[in-house]
């Protein structure tokens, strides 16, 4: 218990409070709050190591690169890539996988093949490769969850084996359902048929310890804003073989080698990928947030995150008309819902009055909740230094919430 | 259509002085869960638009809540009948029907909506596209504007 009270105590926005009530924020998959450390190296930085990275000589630009590059070496290692050059910054999960699109997808992607995505997609796994496949005549197709939310692989061989599927793009764990995919086992199918796979790990990468060489898959990307760090920034990890590969997107200074009125040599990895000023401040950011995120990955944090995660669900199991969208084994402490009588927003409403923070809506995985029969969910998404006291706190003002409109 | 006795009297009052009433009715809570405890009665007590009112044309669809808006012109006066699927939402635009109802089309084109402010409910009405209500506004705005 001390020990989550020492993290507690690194978050400015704990103890404050919203109409009056103690805020508890219940949207880290959204975005999580960012602790001391992380705010304070960034206002150091802002104010004494503010240069343009990787262009002068002088001694600002040189501080500012090397806190640019540490974040990417803090990057690297949390991953496990192999070396810095598979890191490549982008804004972040969206930007990383439009990248992959416009990449990899405009190369090799042509008109008859296929793209294969799973339904449990948020719009960012989605709307780049719809607008590919438009503009070249290729065709989307799905690998489809069943009534829990769980893939179907007993379906994965028959998408696989029309052998037009030219990439597979699937989360590691969905925003909405919160289950821990198996994508050890996806890669592996993909790649016994030689297709390359991108784990959009927005998600994934807040609840389980990545390891990309171990995974396997050719890309994974990710969000800075939901591991502690500043926003506008995300990574694209591209195994270096592959990316060497991959045409230059956006085209700019900074990743170029040389350039003349008529031609560019262009930078090699990482830069090639980072065209014009990156967003370095933020990216260094990630250096103490990936810090932050790994020392809090330890048994007592730990065995409370489950705590609260088991909390949760025997509790909102109970509540009469409850239903949980995304059931599994593999499920990690996140919990999207709808409750008979009471729509999400108005208890998404209720609940801020009460200090509470969740997230309602269609949460930018419309298709997959349309799926589920929904206009939207309520979707809560606790962090794992959230107390138990919290829990039964939220537990009791959605009851409260519930009895409001219902009656 | 929502022609009541409470909207015939209403007409002898300006639509600021109905803000005002409303304003002066919200200042009784003392807190917030008090205040949407009468938006959630305001919201039940608003009467369903009719089904063949919502039609896919009538609808203002947001992320959060969707809404449904019909309007109709009698005598120099526009009427509105509105639903939603969310309640809070249904009281809150059972707020503007009291404001609005009945009234010209100078008059709903002239008119601020100070009491959205005064008794705190912004937030709802942000203009971002998570909620139908802002949208819910133009409309009712763009009715009276092509009358005028």
């Amino acid at each position: 218990m001390k020990q989550i009270e020492e993290i507690r105590s690194r978050f400015a926005y704990i103890g404050t409070k919203v109409y009056g009530k103690p805020l508890i924020y219940f949207d880290n998959a959204a975005t999580s709050q960012r602790p001391e450390s992380v705010v304070e190296a960034l206002c150091m930085w802002s104010r004494y190591a503010n240069a343009n990275v990787h262009r002068a000589v002088h001694k600002l630009s040189g501080d500012a690169t090397d806190h640019y590059e540490a974040g990417r070496e803090a990057v690297r290692s949390f991953i496990n890539a192999s070396a810095r050059e598979e890191v490549i910054f982008t804004s972040g999960t969206t930007a990383s996988i439009n990248l992959i699109a416009n990449t990899f997808g405009e190369e090799n992607i042509m008109e008859g093949d296929q793209v294969l995505i799973s339904e449990g997609e948020h719009h960012s796994n989605i709307v780049p490769w719809q607008l590919l496949c438009k503009k070249k005549g290729a065709e989307l197709v799905y690998l489809p969850v069943d009534e829990n939310g769980e893939w179907r692989m007993d379906l994965l061989p028959g998408l696989l084996g029309s052998g037009r599927v030219k990439i597979v793009s699937a989360a590691h764990i969905s925003n909405v359902l919160g289950i821990l995919n198996p994508v050890e086992e996806l890669v592996a199918a993909a790649h016994a048929r030689g297709i390359p796979v991108h784990i959009d790990g927005a998600q994934g990468v807040v609840h389980s310890c990545v390891d990309v060489q171990k995974i396997g898959c050719d890309f994974y990307s990710f969000s800075g804003h939901k591991i502690y760090a500043y926003t506008g920034i995300g990574v694209l990890y591209g195994r270096r073989e592959l990316m060497e590969t991959l045409p230059p997107w956006m085209g700019g200074g900074d990743m170029v080698d040389t350039v003349t009125y008529h031609d560019t040599r262009f930078a090699p990895l990482p830069l090639r990928f980072e065209a014009g000023t990156p967003n370095f401040l933020s990216a260094a950011s990630l250096g103490p947030a990936i810090e932050f995120i790994t020392s809090i990955r330890v048994p007592e944090i730990e065995e409370n995150e489950k705590n609260i995660k088991f909390y949760l669900e025997d509790q909102l199991n109970k509540i009469d008309g409850l239903h949980i969208v995304g059931k599994s084994p593999a499920k990690v402490d996140l919990f999207s819902f709808r409750v008979e009588g009471a729509h999400h927003s108005d208890l998404a409403m209720l609940l801020d009055k009460m200090g509470i923070a969740v997230r309602s809506g269609l949460m930018c995985a419309e298709p997959l909740i349309n799926k589920f029969g929904q206009s939207g969910l309520v979707r809560i998404s606790p962090a794992p230094f959230n107390t138990m006291e919290e829990c039964e706190y939220f537990i009791s003002s959605l009851k409260k919430a519930v009895g409001m409109l219902r009656q | 259509m929502i022609i009541d006795s409470a909207c015939n009297k209403n007409l002898k009052m300006t639509v600021k002085e109905i803000q005002n009433e409303i304003v002066a009715e919200f200042a009784g809570f003392e807190d917030w869960m008090d205040k949407y405890e009468y938006i959630i009665e305001l919201g039940k007590s608003l009467p369903m638009i009719e089904d063949s009112h919502k039609r896919d044309e009538k609808l203002i669809k947001g992320c959060q809540s969707n809404v449904w808006l019909d309007a109709s012109f009698k005598e120099g006066r526009l009427y509105f009948s509105a639903d939603s699927d969310a309640i809070i939402t249904k009281g809150i635009i059972s707020l503007l029907i009291r404001v609005y109802n009945g009234r010209t089309p100078q008059e709903i084109a002239d008119s601020d909506l100070s009491f959205i402010d005064e008794i705190g409910l912004r937030e709802n009405l942000s203009p971002t596209r998570a909620n139908g209500l802002v949208s819910m506004i133009e409309q009712i705005k763009k009715e009276a504007l092509k009358r005028i």
